[in-house]
Protein backbone atom coordinates (compact mmCIF):
# COMPACT_ATOMS: atom_id res chain seq x y z
CA UNK A 1 0.00 0.00 0.00
CA UNK A 2 1.38 3.24 -1.26
CA UNK A 3 1.30 6.88 1.00
CA UNK A 4 -1.16 7.99 -1.72
CA UNK A 5 -3.70 4.72 -0.79
CA UNK A 6 -2.64 5.00 3.05
CA UNK A 7 -4.11 8.99 2.98
CA UNK A 8 -7.04 8.15 1.04
CA UNK A 9 -8.19 5.75 3.10
CA UNK A 10 -7.91 7.69 5.74
CA UNK A 11 -10.00 10.45 4.24
CA UNK A 12 -12.96 8.36 3.51
CA UNK A 13 -13.18 7.21 7.23
CA UNK A 14 -12.80 10.98 8.07
CA UNK A 15 -15.39 11.48 5.63
CA UNK A 16 -17.92 8.80 7.01
CA UNK A 17 -17.83 9.56 10.64
CA UNK A 18 -18.35 13.06 9.69
CA UNK A 19 -21.57 12.13 8.00
CA UNK A 20 -22.13 9.48 10.91
CA UNK A 21 -21.87 12.94 13.32
CA UNK A 22 -23.81 15.21 11.10
CA UNK A 23 -27.14 13.14 9.86
CA UNK A 24 -27.94 12.08 12.84
CA UNK A 25 -28.35 15.87 14.61
CA UNK A 26 -30.31 16.67 11.52
CA UNK A 27 -32.49 13.84 11.53
CA UNK A 28 -33.39 14.57 15.22
CA UNK A 29 -33.43 18.66 14.82
CA UNK A 30 -35.87 17.47 11.73
CA UNK A 31 -37.66 15.58 14.54
CA UNK A 32 -38.22 18.42 17.06
CA UNK A 33 -39.76 20.69 14.02
CA UNK A 34 -41.99 18.02 12.08
CA UNK A 35 -43.33 16.39 15.14
CA UNK A 36 -44.08 20.31 17.00
CA UNK A 37 -45.37 21.17 13.92
CA UNK A 38 -47.91 18.26 13.46
CA UNK A 39 -48.83 18.38 17.26
CA UNK A 40 -49.37 22.38 16.94
CA UNK A 41 -46.54 23.65 18.80
CA UNK A 42 -43.35 25.43 18.78
CA UNK A 43 -40.43 22.84 19.68
CA UNK A 44 -37.28 24.17 20.25
CA UNK A 45 -37.01 27.98 19.95
CA UNK A 46 -33.94 29.75 21.88
CA UNK A 47 -31.12 27.36 21.39
CA UNK A 48 -28.55 28.78 19.05
CA UNK A 49 -31.47 31.90 18.22
CA UNK A 50 -32.98 30.73 14.28
CA UNK A 51 -35.29 28.55 15.67
CA UNK A 52 -33.18 26.75 17.78
CA UNK A 53 -31.45 25.28 15.30
CA UNK A 54 -28.22 24.37 17.99
CA UNK A 55 -30.53 22.69 20.67
CA UNK A 56 -29.19 19.36 19.99
CA UNK A 57 -25.70 20.82 20.54
CA UNK A 58 -26.95 21.99 23.42
CA UNK A 59 -28.43 18.91 24.55
CA UNK A 60 -24.90 17.06 23.89
CA UNK A 61 -22.82 19.52 26.02
CA UNK A 62 -25.47 19.00 29.18
CA UNK A 63 -25.01 15.31 28.12
CA UNK A 64 -21.33 15.28 28.89
CA UNK A 65 -21.57 17.26 31.58
CA UNK A 66 -23.67 14.86 33.63
CA UNK A 67 -22.13 11.71 36.05
CA UNK A 68 -21.45 8.65 34.49
CA UNK A 69 -23.09 6.24 37.44
CA UNK A 70 -22.56 2.35 37.04
CA UNK A 71 -24.93 0.57 39.14
CA UNK A 72 -23.31 -0.94 42.39
CA UNK A 73 -24.89 -4.47 41.41
CA UNK A 74 -24.24 -4.38 37.55
CA UNK A 75 -22.27 -6.24 35.74
CA UNK A 76 -19.45 -3.13 35.04
CA UNK A 77 -17.60 -4.30 32.05
CA UNK A 78 -20.48 -5.20 30.37
CA UNK A 79 -22.67 -2.38 30.73
CA UNK A 80 -19.76 0.13 29.88
CA UNK A 81 -19.12 -1.70 26.86
CA UNK A 82 -22.85 -2.11 25.84
CA UNK A 83 -23.37 1.78 23.95
CA UNK A 84 -20.03 1.25 22.07
CA UNK A 85 -21.84 -2.16 20.75
CA UNK A 86 -25.02 -0.51 20.11
CA UNK A 87 -23.56 2.56 18.16
CA UNK A 88 -20.39 1.02 16.03
CA UNK A 89 -22.44 -1.29 13.72
CA UNK A 90 -24.59 1.61 11.90
CA UNK A 91 -21.20 3.66 11.93
CA UNK A 92 -19.89 0.65 9.81
CA UNK A 93 -22.75 0.31 8.19
CA UNK A 94 -22.62 3.96 6.61
CA UNK A 95 -19.42 3.26 4.90
CA UNK A 96 -21.15 1.09 2.38
CA UNK A 97 -24.04 2.65 1.37
CA UNK A 98 -23.54 5.01 -1.98
CA UNK A 99 -24.93 8.29 -2.04
CA UNK A 100 -24.03 8.01 -6.17
CA UNK A 101 -21.22 5.62 -8.10
CA UNK A 102 -18.20 7.65 -7.17
CA UNK A 103 -19.76 9.26 -3.80
CA UNK A 104 -19.04 5.84 -1.70
CA UNK A 105 -16.60 5.02 0.93
CA UNK A 106 -15.83 1.30 0.46
CA UNK A 107 -17.83 -0.02 -2.69
CA UNK A 108 -18.43 -3.77 -0.66
CA UNK A 109 -19.16 -6.33 -3.42
CA UNK A 110 -21.89 -7.60 -1.63
CA UNK A 111 -23.17 -4.35 0.35
CA UNK A 112 -26.81 -5.56 0.60
CA UNK A 113 -25.81 -8.67 2.87
CA UNK A 114 -23.25 -6.57 4.77
CA UNK A 115 -25.85 -3.56 5.71
CA UNK A 116 -28.56 -6.42 6.96
CA UNK A 117 -25.30 -8.68 8.79
CA UNK A 118 -23.62 -5.55 10.50
CA UNK A 119 -26.89 -3.58 11.91
CA UNK A 120 -28.17 -7.26 13.53
CA UNK A 121 -25.10 -6.96 15.61
CA UNK A 122 -26.37 -3.73 17.08
CA UNK A 123 -28.82 -5.30 18.82
CA UNK A 124 -26.19 -7.45 20.88
CA UNK A 125 -25.78 -3.88 22.47
CA UNK A 126 -29.33 -3.29 23.90
CA UNK A 127 -29.18 -6.84 24.98
CA UNK A 128 -26.08 -6.46 27.29
CA UNK A 129 -26.87 -3.15 28.08
CA UNK A 130 -30.64 -4.41 29.88
CA UNK A 131 -28.93 -7.92 31.37
CA UNK A 132 -25.91 -6.09 32.93
CA UNK A 133 -28.38 -3.25 34.23
CA UNK A 134 -29.35 -5.33 36.99
CA UNK A 135 -32.85 -3.84 36.86
CA UNK A 136 -35.88 -5.90 36.39
CA UNK A 137 -36.98 -3.18 33.56
CA UNK A 138 -34.05 -3.17 31.58
CA UNK A 139 -34.44 -7.02 31.67
CA UNK A 140 -37.93 -6.52 30.34
CA UNK A 141 -37.15 -4.33 27.72
CA UNK A 142 -33.99 -6.14 26.75
CA UNK A 143 -36.37 -8.94 26.11
CA UNK A 144 -39.10 -7.67 24.13
CA UNK A 145 -35.81 -6.29 21.92
CA UNK A 146 -34.43 -9.39 21.22
CA UNK A 147 -38.09 -10.81 20.45
CA UNK A 148 -38.80 -8.15 18.18
CA UNK A 149 -35.52 -7.66 16.20
CA UNK A 150 -35.50 -11.58 15.69
CA UNK A 151 -39.25 -11.54 14.10
CA UNK A 152 -38.38 -8.32 11.84
CA UNK A 153 -35.27 -9.50 10.83
CA UNK A 154 -36.88 -12.29 8.73
CA UNK A 155 -38.91 -10.47 6.50
CA UNK A 156 -36.54 -7.41 6.34
CA UNK A 157 -33.82 -10.23 5.04
CA UNK A 158 -36.40 -11.36 2.20
CA UNK A 159 -37.89 -7.99 1.22
CA UNK A 160 -34.20 -7.12 0.39
CA UNK A 161 -33.84 -10.90 -0.77
CA UNK A 162 -36.21 -10.03 -3.64
CA UNK A 163 -34.61 -7.06 -4.81
CA UNK A 164 -31.37 -8.44 -4.92
CA UNK A 165 -32.78 -11.06 -7.12
CA UNK A 166 -34.73 -8.11 -9.31
CA UNK A 167 -31.49 -6.32 -9.65
CA UNK A 168 -29.55 -9.75 -10.19
CA UNK A 169 -26.48 -8.65 -8.28
CA UNK A 170 -25.67 -7.94 -4.10
CA UNK A 171 -23.67 -4.96 -4.68
CA UNK A 172 -25.59 -1.79 -3.53
CA UNK A 173 -24.49 0.32 -6.58
CA UNK A 174 -25.38 -2.42 -9.07
CA UNK A 175 -28.87 -2.75 -7.21
CA UNK A 176 -29.23 1.09 -7.96
CA UNK A 177 -27.89 1.09 -11.42
CA UNK A 178 -30.46 -1.96 -12.20
CA UNK A 179 -33.57 0.32 -10.68
CA UNK A 180 -36.20 1.74 -12.96
CA UNK A 181 -39.46 3.23 -12.38
CA UNK A 182 -41.69 0.02 -12.82
CA UNK A 183 -40.06 -1.20 -10.18
CA UNK A 184 -41.99 1.50 -7.75
CA UNK A 185 -45.22 -0.52 -8.23
CA UNK A 186 -43.33 -4.52 -9.23
CA UNK A 187 -41.38 -4.51 -5.84
CA UNK A 188 -44.16 -2.05 -3.83
CA UNK A 189 -45.16 -4.85 -1.37
CA UNK A 190 -41.24 -5.15 -0.46
CA UNK A 191 -41.20 -1.85 0.10
CA UNK A 192 -44.13 -1.54 2.46
CA UNK A 193 -42.60 -4.48 4.60
CA UNK A 194 -39.03 -3.17 4.46
CA UNK A 195 -39.99 -0.20 5.79
CA UNK A 196 -42.00 -1.08 8.55
CA UNK A 197 -39.85 -3.94 9.45
CA UNK A 198 -36.96 -0.94 9.43
CA UNK A 199 -38.88 1.12 11.80
CA UNK A 200 -39.56 -1.85 13.83
CA UNK A 201 -35.92 -3.13 13.96
CA UNK A 202 -34.79 0.55 15.05
CA UNK A 203 -37.49 0.25 18.16
CA UNK A 204 -39.33 4.03 16.62
CA UNK A 205 -42.92 4.04 17.57
CA UNK A 206 -45.39 2.29 16.94
CA UNK A 207 -42.79 -0.15 17.41
CA UNK A 208 -41.45 1.42 20.56
CA UNK A 209 -42.78 -1.72 23.39
CA UNK A 210 -38.76 -2.01 24.19
CA UNK A 211 -38.89 1.19 25.71
CA UNK A 212 -42.32 1.60 26.58
CA UNK A 213 -41.80 4.45 29.07
CA UNK A 214 -45.37 3.73 30.86
CA UNK A 215 -44.53 0.26 31.17
CA UNK A 216 -40.93 -0.08 32.08
CA UNK A 217 -39.77 3.26 32.48
CA UNK A 218 -37.04 3.28 29.44
CA UNK A 219 -36.66 -0.37 28.77
CA UNK A 220 -32.74 -1.55 28.42
CA UNK A 221 -32.10 2.29 28.94
CA UNK A 222 -32.97 2.76 32.26
CA UNK A 223 -30.06 2.83 34.40
CA UNK A 224 -27.79 4.98 31.90
CA UNK A 225 -27.06 8.41 32.03
CA UNK A 226 -24.61 11.02 30.66
CA UNK A 227 -22.52 10.55 27.70
CA UNK A 228 -23.87 6.48 27.47
CA UNK A 229 -27.38 6.90 27.04
CA UNK A 230 -26.19 9.95 24.69
CA UNK A 231 -24.58 6.92 22.54
CA UNK A 232 -28.13 4.92 22.83
CA UNK A 233 -29.80 7.79 21.59
CA UNK A 234 -26.99 8.66 18.80
CA UNK A 235 -27.26 4.93 17.74
CA UNK A 236 -31.28 5.35 17.10
CA UNK A 237 -31.01 8.25 15.06
CA UNK A 238 -27.88 6.82 13.21
CA UNK A 239 -30.27 3.66 12.73
CA UNK A 240 -32.57 6.06 10.77
CA UNK A 241 -30.20 7.84 8.60
CA UNK A 242 -29.15 4.17 7.68
CA UNK A 243 -32.35 2.64 7.11
CA UNK A 244 -33.52 5.79 5.43
CA UNK A 245 -30.33 5.31 2.84
CA UNK A 246 -30.71 2.07 2.27
CA UNK A 247 -34.28 2.11 1.57
CA UNK A 248 -33.34 4.90 -1.25
CA UNK A 249 -30.80 3.05 -2.80
CA UNK A 250 -32.81 -0.48 -2.63
CA UNK A 251 -36.31 0.70 -3.80
CA UNK A 252 -35.92 4.72 -5.25
CA UNK A 253 -33.16 4.36 -7.19
CA UNK A 254 -30.87 6.52 -5.26
CA UNK A 255 -29.03 8.97 -7.26
CA UNK A 256 -31.35 8.59 -10.05
CA UNK A 257 -33.15 11.34 -11.02
CA UNK A 258 -32.32 14.65 -13.63
CA UNK A 259 -28.83 15.61 -13.60
CA UNK A 260 -27.88 12.85 -12.08
CA UNK A 261 -24.32 12.81 -13.13
CA UNK A 262 -23.55 15.92 -11.42
CA UNK A 263 -25.96 16.04 -8.27
CA UNK A 264 -26.74 11.62 -7.98
CA UNK A 265 -25.29 12.69 -4.35
CA UNK A 266 -27.59 15.01 -3.62
CA UNK A 267 -30.73 13.17 -4.81
CA UNK A 268 -30.25 9.81 -2.72
CA UNK A 269 -29.90 12.42 0.39
CA UNK A 270 -33.21 14.19 -0.80
CA UNK A 271 -35.05 10.75 -1.31
CA UNK A 272 -33.60 9.63 2.00
CA UNK A 273 -34.44 12.74 4.16
CA UNK A 274 -37.76 12.31 2.41
CA UNK A 275 -38.06 8.68 4.58
CA UNK A 276 -36.46 10.36 7.21
CA UNK A 277 -39.39 12.44 7.59
CA UNK A 278 -41.85 9.52 7.13
CA UNK A 279 -40.90 7.95 10.12
CA UNK A 280 -41.01 10.67 11.73
CA UNK A 281 -44.47 11.00 11.09
CA UNK A 282 -45.10 7.33 11.45
CA UNK A 283 -43.88 8.34 15.64
CA UNK A 284 -46.50 11.06 15.61
CA UNK A 285 -49.44 9.38 14.14
CA UNK A 286 -49.42 5.91 15.78
CA UNK A 287 -50.37 4.72 19.21
CA UNK A 288 -47.83 2.15 20.04
CA UNK A 289 -48.73 -1.88 19.61
CA UNK A 290 -49.00 -4.26 21.87
CA UNK A 291 -46.26 -7.10 22.57
CA UNK A 292 -48.91 -9.58 20.59
CA UNK A 293 -50.26 -7.28 18.09
CA UNK A 294 -46.42 -6.54 17.15
CA UNK A 295 -45.79 -10.03 16.87
CA UNK A 296 -49.05 -11.15 14.95
CA UNK A 297 -48.19 -8.32 12.39
CA UNK A 298 -44.67 -9.91 11.97
CA UNK A 299 -45.59 -13.57 11.55
CA UNK A 300 -48.95 -13.31 10.12
CA UNK A 301 -48.48 -9.96 8.28
CA UNK A 302 -44.88 -9.07 7.01
CA UNK A 303 -43.87 -12.80 6.25
CA UNK A 304 -46.18 -13.80 4.01
CA UNK A 305 -46.34 -10.39 2.28
CA UNK A 306 -42.39 -10.77 1.77
CA UNK A 307 -42.43 -14.22 0.87
CA UNK A 308 -45.49 -13.58 -1.96
CA UNK A 309 -43.40 -10.80 -3.02
CA UNK A 310 -40.04 -13.08 -3.21
CA UNK A 311 -41.91 -15.38 -5.45
CA UNK A 312 -43.78 -12.68 -7.68
CA UNK A 313 -40.05 -11.23 -8.55
CA UNK A 314 -38.75 -14.74 -8.90
CA UNK A 315 -41.72 -15.56 -11.29
CA UNK A 316 -41.03 -12.75 -13.22
CA UNK A 317 -37.10 -12.32 -13.70
CA UNK A 318 -37.74 -15.86 -14.73
CA UNK A 319 -39.97 -15.25 -17.59
CA UNK A 320 -38.00 -12.16 -18.36
CA UNK A 321 -34.99 -13.35 -18.39
CA UNK B 1 5.40 -13.72 6.35
CA UNK B 2 2.97 -11.67 4.07
CA UNK B 3 0.28 -9.18 5.55
CA UNK B 4 -2.76 -11.88 4.84
CA UNK B 5 -0.56 -14.45 6.81
CA UNK B 6 -0.42 -12.15 9.70
CA UNK B 7 -4.18 -11.13 9.38
CA UNK B 8 -4.98 -14.73 9.41
CA UNK B 9 -2.64 -15.60 12.55
CA UNK B 10 -4.40 -12.25 14.46
CA UNK B 11 -8.22 -13.59 13.94
CA UNK B 12 -6.67 -17.04 14.27
CA UNK B 13 -5.62 -16.13 17.56
CA UNK B 14 -8.62 -13.66 18.55
CA UNK B 15 -10.78 -17.03 17.65
CA UNK B 16 -8.95 -19.61 19.58
CA UNK B 17 -8.42 -17.49 22.50
CA UNK B 18 -12.34 -16.14 23.00
CA UNK B 19 -13.73 -19.55 22.30
CA UNK B 20 -10.90 -20.80 25.28
CA UNK B 21 -12.58 -17.77 27.55
CA UNK B 22 -16.06 -18.82 26.35
CA UNK B 23 -16.13 -22.51 27.65
CA UNK B 24 -13.67 -21.41 30.78
CA UNK B 25 -15.80 -18.51 31.93
CA UNK B 26 -17.71 -18.70 35.43
CA UNK B 27 -20.36 -16.38 34.10
CA UNK B 28 -22.76 -17.98 32.39
CA UNK B 29 -24.04 -14.77 30.28
CA UNK B 30 -20.40 -14.05 29.73
CA UNK B 31 -20.09 -17.01 27.93
CA UNK B 32 -22.37 -16.17 25.28
CA UNK B 33 -20.50 -13.17 24.64
CA UNK B 34 -17.28 -14.68 24.08
CA UNK B 35 -19.30 -16.62 21.87
CA UNK B 36 -19.93 -13.34 19.78
CA UNK B 37 -16.23 -12.83 19.71
CA UNK B 38 -15.67 -16.19 18.91
CA UNK B 39 -17.67 -16.42 15.91
CA UNK B 40 -16.92 -12.87 14.79
CA UNK B 41 -13.23 -13.75 14.25
CA UNK B 42 -13.92 -17.11 12.70
CA UNK B 43 -15.99 -14.61 9.70
CA UNK B 44 -13.04 -12.93 9.89
CA UNK B 45 -10.74 -15.56 9.31
CA UNK B 46 -13.11 -16.35 6.15
CA UNK B 47 -12.79 -12.87 4.79
CA UNK B 48 -8.83 -13.20 4.72
CA UNK B 49 -9.62 -16.30 3.00
CA UNK B 50 -11.45 -14.14 0.63
CA UNK B 51 -14.82 -15.85 0.80
CA UNK B 52 -16.78 -12.98 1.52
CA UNK B 53 -20.23 -13.81 1.55
CA UNK B 54 -19.97 -17.00 3.72
CA UNK B 55 -18.02 -14.14 6.40
CA UNK B 56 -21.38 -11.97 5.96
CA UNK B 57 -23.95 -15.63 6.72
CA UNK B 58 -21.58 -15.98 9.18
CA UNK B 59 -21.93 -13.02 11.39
CA UNK B 60 -25.91 -12.10 10.21
CA UNK B 61 -27.19 -15.59 11.00
CA UNK B 62 -24.91 -16.66 14.09
CA UNK B 63 -24.27 -13.09 15.63
CA UNK B 64 -27.37 -11.58 14.68
CA UNK B 65 -29.87 -14.47 15.01
CA UNK B 66 -28.31 -17.80 17.06
CA UNK B 67 -26.44 -15.88 19.46
CA UNK B 68 -28.79 -13.17 20.05
CA UNK B 69 -30.92 -16.62 20.62
CA UNK B 70 -29.16 -17.98 23.56
CA UNK B 71 -28.56 -14.55 24.71
CA UNK B 72 -33.08 -14.66 25.06
CA UNK B 73 -33.32 -18.17 26.32
CA UNK B 74 -30.73 -17.11 29.27
CA UNK B 75 -32.57 -14.39 30.03
CA UNK B 76 -35.96 -16.03 30.40
CA UNK B 77 -33.89 -18.21 32.93
CA UNK B 78 -32.56 -16.85 35.93
CA UNK B 79 -29.23 -15.52 33.79
CA UNK B 80 -27.56 -14.09 37.04
CA UNK B 81 -24.80 -11.20 37.36
CA UNK B 82 -21.48 -13.02 38.69
CA UNK B 83 -20.88 -16.62 39.34
CA UNK B 84 -22.74 -19.04 40.69
CA UNK B 85 -21.99 -22.09 42.82
CA UNK B 86 -25.17 -24.32 41.79
CA UNK B 87 -24.98 -23.80 37.73
CA UNK B 88 -20.99 -24.33 37.98
CA UNK B 89 -19.80 -28.24 37.06
CA UNK B 90 -17.50 -30.16 39.29
CA UNK B 91 -13.58 -29.90 39.56
CA UNK B 92 -13.17 -33.69 38.07
CA UNK B 93 -15.82 -32.45 35.20
CA UNK B 94 -13.94 -29.79 34.60
CA UNK B 95 -10.53 -31.94 34.79
CA UNK B 96 -11.84 -34.60 32.31
CA UNK B 97 -12.82 -31.44 30.13
CA UNK B 98 -9.88 -30.11 29.82
CA UNK B 99 -8.41 -33.53 29.11
CA UNK B 100 -10.56 -34.15 26.34
CA UNK B 101 -10.19 -30.79 25.28
CA UNK B 102 -6.10 -30.98 25.07
CA UNK B 103 -6.86 -34.36 23.14
CA UNK B 104 -9.26 -33.28 20.64
CA UNK B 105 -6.64 -30.42 20.29
CA UNK B 106 -3.70 -32.05 19.87
CA UNK B 107 -4.90 -34.92 17.70
CA UNK B 108 -6.34 -32.19 15.09
CA UNK B 109 -3.00 -30.21 15.42
CA UNK B 110 -1.31 -33.29 14.81
CA UNK B 111 -3.05 -33.87 11.42
CA UNK B 112 -3.61 -30.26 10.31
CA UNK B 113 -0.36 -28.91 10.73
CA UNK B 114 2.01 -30.55 8.35
CA UNK B 115 -0.62 -29.31 5.90
CA UNK B 116 0.20 -26.06 7.05
CA UNK B 117 0.81 -23.46 4.49
CA UNK B 118 0.75 -19.53 3.74
CA UNK B 119 -2.60 -18.01 3.33
CA UNK B 120 -3.48 -18.89 -0.24
CA UNK B 121 -6.44 -16.18 -0.97
CA UNK B 122 -9.20 -17.54 -3.58
CA UNK B 123 -11.19 -14.75 -4.26
CA UNK B 124 -15.03 -16.45 -4.26
CA UNK B 125 -17.22 -14.54 -6.62
CA UNK B 126 -21.08 -14.98 -5.30
CA UNK B 127 -22.18 -16.15 -8.76
CA UNK B 128 -19.83 -19.20 -8.39
CA UNK B 129 -20.98 -20.08 -5.24
CA UNK B 130 -24.20 -19.78 -5.71
CA UNK B 131 -23.87 -22.15 -8.92
CA UNK B 132 -22.04 -24.82 -6.99
CA UNK B 133 -24.77 -24.69 -4.27
CA UNK B 134 -27.59 -24.81 -6.48
CA UNK B 135 -25.58 -26.98 -9.05
CA UNK B 136 -23.59 -29.55 -7.86
CA UNK B 137 -24.83 -29.08 -4.14
CA UNK B 138 -28.04 -29.07 -4.58
CA UNK B 139 -29.65 -32.41 -3.23
CA UNK B 140 -27.95 -32.36 -0.06
CA UNK B 141 -28.54 -28.58 0.38
CA UNK B 142 -32.52 -29.75 -0.31
CA UNK B 143 -32.12 -32.38 2.18
CA UNK B 144 -31.07 -30.29 4.82
CA UNK B 145 -33.33 -27.76 4.54
CA UNK B 146 -36.07 -30.52 4.96
CA UNK B 147 -33.88 -31.41 7.99
CA UNK B 148 -34.68 -27.81 9.77
CA UNK B 149 -38.51 -28.35 8.48
CA UNK B 150 -38.95 -31.28 10.02
CA UNK B 151 -37.08 -30.02 13.29
CA UNK B 152 -39.31 -26.96 13.10
CA UNK B 153 -42.70 -29.02 12.75
CA UNK B 154 -41.08 -31.27 15.74
CA UNK B 155 -40.09 -28.71 18.12
CA UNK B 156 -43.81 -26.94 17.39
CA UNK B 157 -45.03 -30.37 18.04
CA UNK B 158 -43.37 -30.91 20.85
CA UNK B 159 -44.81 -27.66 22.49
CA UNK B 160 -48.18 -28.08 21.65
CA UNK B 161 -48.62 -31.59 23.21
CA UNK B 162 -46.81 -30.49 26.15
CA UNK B 163 -49.45 -27.81 27.13
CA UNK B 164 -52.44 -30.68 25.73
CA UNK B 165 -51.39 -33.15 28.13
CA UNK B 166 -52.99 -31.34 30.95
CA UNK B 167 -49.93 -29.45 32.21
CA UNK B 168 -51.67 -26.20 31.62
CA UNK B 169 -55.14 -27.53 33.10
CA UNK B 170 -53.29 -29.19 36.26
CA UNK B 171 -51.53 -25.86 37.41
CA UNK B 172 -55.06 -24.40 37.03
CA UNK B 173 -56.80 -27.18 38.89
CA UNK B 174 -54.14 -26.93 41.58
CA UNK B 175 -54.01 -23.41 42.00
CA UNK B 176 -58.02 -23.68 42.51
CA UNK B 177 -57.13 -26.46 44.89
CA UNK B 178 -54.64 -23.89 47.08
CA UNK B 179 -57.55 -20.95 46.67
CA UNK B 180 -60.50 -22.92 48.08
CA UNK B 181 -57.77 -24.26 50.99
CA UNK B 182 -56.80 -20.59 51.77
CA UNK B 183 -61.01 -19.57 51.75
CA UNK B 184 -61.38 -22.59 54.06
CA UNK B 185 -58.45 -20.89 56.64
CA UNK B 186 -60.45 -17.87 56.20
CA UNK B 187 -63.99 -18.64 57.32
Amino acid sequence: MTGADALEVVVRAVAVLAAFLVLPLLVGQTEHKVMAHMQGRLGPMYAGGFHGWAQLVADGVKFVQKEDITPAAADKGVFRFAPAVALVPYLVAMAVIPLSPDVVAADAPAGAVFVLAVTAVGILGTLMAGWASANKYSLLGAMRAAAQLLSYELPMVLAVASVCLAAGTLSLTGIAHAWSPWWLLWQLPGAVVFLVSAVAELQRPPFDMPVADSEIVFGAYTEYTGLRFAFFLLSEYAGIVVMSLLFTVLYLGGWQGPLSDQLGWLWTVLKGFCIAVVVIWLRVAWPRLREDQLQRLAWLVLVPLALAQLALTGVWVVLTA
Amino acid sequence: MTGLDLAFAAVGVVAAASGLLAVTTRHVVHAALWLVVCLGSVAGCYLVLGAELVALVQVLVYVGAVVVLVLFALMLTRAPIGPRAEISTSRLHRALAAVLGAGVTVLLASVLLPLAHPVDRHETDTTVLSRELFGTWVWPFEVLSLLLLAALVAALAVSRVGARSGDVRDGAARAEAELRTARGDAS
